[in-house]
């Protein structure tokens, strides 16, 4: 069943014209990884995904309900997002961090949202750091804190924007392994990355998007192995 | 003449009650000032035609004199009402609606300087544009801005002397009365610019305290 439906979607910035006419669909428990070079548009279409950025046109469903202005904070709590930099609330505990938006957008009452806090920490390997603030983590355990905090909404899709582009190598490892085991999980993930082994490993899908289109799309050991398009295999040819 | 310690020594108590109304006219103004700055310093960054209601008056408070602004609301409030309006409460609504102008670009300034991602978090969390500023905002902004909003306090409470125009008993206008009663103008005027001092000066401290308590997490 198709979770996220985009159809011929456009974004401009003023004169830039980032995505190009994007049709895409997500499918429920898939992971789709996009690959390609900056400036491709590939951040650019998550943050549509979310409305972070307002499509110029172009029409997106979410579990068939088209997504407009109105219904968007409904939307937005079925969509996890994790971001480069984090994004933790730097003046809260990690444990608050994570309960915020379960109590104020789910109502949640504040015992219940803390004991799934502690069992989301414990399963991304933190559950001692409840009680500290974002700064005195690394950056691989902000990561998973962030992870946490998305998940703690109980969403039924997650999506990625370069998790693990602003780590330190040795602290990539421990967000990826996250990730694996939500794929593992069921979840239905989108994930903008540069990782070449963790799309080939664990996605459904590879997306290679260029220059605001997508270009070509295939099975990971399809697309990694046998690229079509000249530009997937100019692109594959230079990070492989 | 010659300048007398002994005298300072004595106006200084002499002048202390006036110092006590200072303050609290200081204070009050300063609060009311950051509830009306947040509410103005948000409303300027609306996409609202509010927006335009902040800037105009922002810029009308800015762009006059703070002694033209304490006689347009007494005189003005006086003219408004039947009886007639204290001159203390009258300097309470003078200097608030003054503070509350400057303390909104303050705010501004704060919310602007957080980083976008913080609100785009918020956001994809599926919180409301409100419960993103008042949980994840603003109380990052005010940390950020404490240390103007303490300048601002300081500078509001020296630009409080202006009150005494209006015959508000403050600092200003006892040193003023002592000092033609006693005829020792220097000593009363120094005594006055101590206490000045002194208060400035402890809250410049106290700033600094706040500032650092809540750096604690950062």
């Amino acid at each position: 069943m198709a979770i996220i439906e985009v159809q011929d979607l456009h974004k401009k910035f003023k004169n830039l014209h980032v995505l190009k006419g994007i049709t895409t669909t997500i499918e429920q428990g898939e992971v789709v990884v996009i690959i390609g070079p900056s400036g491709s548009g590939k951040s650019t279409f998550l943050r549509c995904l979310n409305f972070l950025e307002l499509p110029t046109s172009g029409e997106i469903r979410f579990a068939g309900d088209l997504i407009t202005p109105d219904n968007l904070q409904v939307v937005r709590r079925e969509m996890g997002m994790v971001f480069q930099s984090f994004n933790l609330f730097p003046h809260m505990k990690v444990i608050d961090n994570i309960t915020l938006a379960p109590r104020l957008a789910r109502k949640m009452e504040p015992e219940e949202a803390k004991s799934q806090a502690y069992e989301l920490l414990t399963q991304v390997g933190l559950s001692e750091k409840a009680d500290v603030y974002p700064n005195q983590l690394s950056g691989g355990q902000q990561q998973r804190v962030a992870i946490a905090r998305a998940l703690a909404m109980r969403p039924q899709v997650m999506l990625f924007d370069e998790p693990t582009s602003a780590l330190d190598p040795e602290m990539i490892g421990e967000v990826l392994d996250v990730m694996k085991s939500l794929a593992a999980d069921g979840m239905t993930m989108v994930v903008v990355t540069h990782e070449m082994g963790f799309a080939r490993e664990v996605s459904d899908r590879v997306v290679f998007m260029d220059d605001g289109l997508l270009v070509e799309e295939n099975m990971p050991d399809q697309l990694f192995s046998n690229p079509q398009h000249p530009r997937t295999q100019s692109f594959l040819s230079k990070v492989l | 003449m010659t300048f007398q310690w002994s005298s300072v020594k004595e106006f200084v108590p002499l002048l202390l009650p006036g110092a006590i109304v200072t303050v609290k006219l200081t204070s009050i103004s300063v609060l009311a000032g950051i509830i009306l700055g947040t509410i103005f310093g948000i409303m300027r960054l609306s996409r609202t035609p509010l927006r335009y209601l902040a800037a105009a008056y922002i810029d009308f408070i800015r762009g006059t004199p703070l002694m033209v602004q304490i006689f347009m609301v007494f005189y003005g409030i006086n003219a408004l009402i039947e009886g007639t309006l204290d001159p203390f409460p009258a300097a309470l609504i003078a200097l608030s609606i003054n503070s509350g102008a400057y303390v909104a670009e303050i705010v501004r300034a704060g919310i602007q300087s957080i980083e976008k991602g913080q609100r785009e978090a918020a956001l994809s969390l599926g919180l409301s544009n409100s419960a993103t500023m008042f949980y994840v905002i603003l109380p990052q902004a005010f940390k950020r801005i404490i240390p103007p909003l303490g300048n601002e306090f300081i500078a509001l409470l020296k630009d409080s002397s202006l009150v005494s125009v209006i015959s508000v008993n403050e600092l200003t206008r006892y040193a003023d009365t002592t000092a033609g009663r006693t005829f020792r103008f220097f000593e009363v005027w120094f005594s006055a610019a101590i206490i000045y001092l002194i208060l400035t000066v402890t809250i410049s401290r106290i700033v600094i305290l706040l500032e650092k308590c809540l750096k604690v997490d950062e």
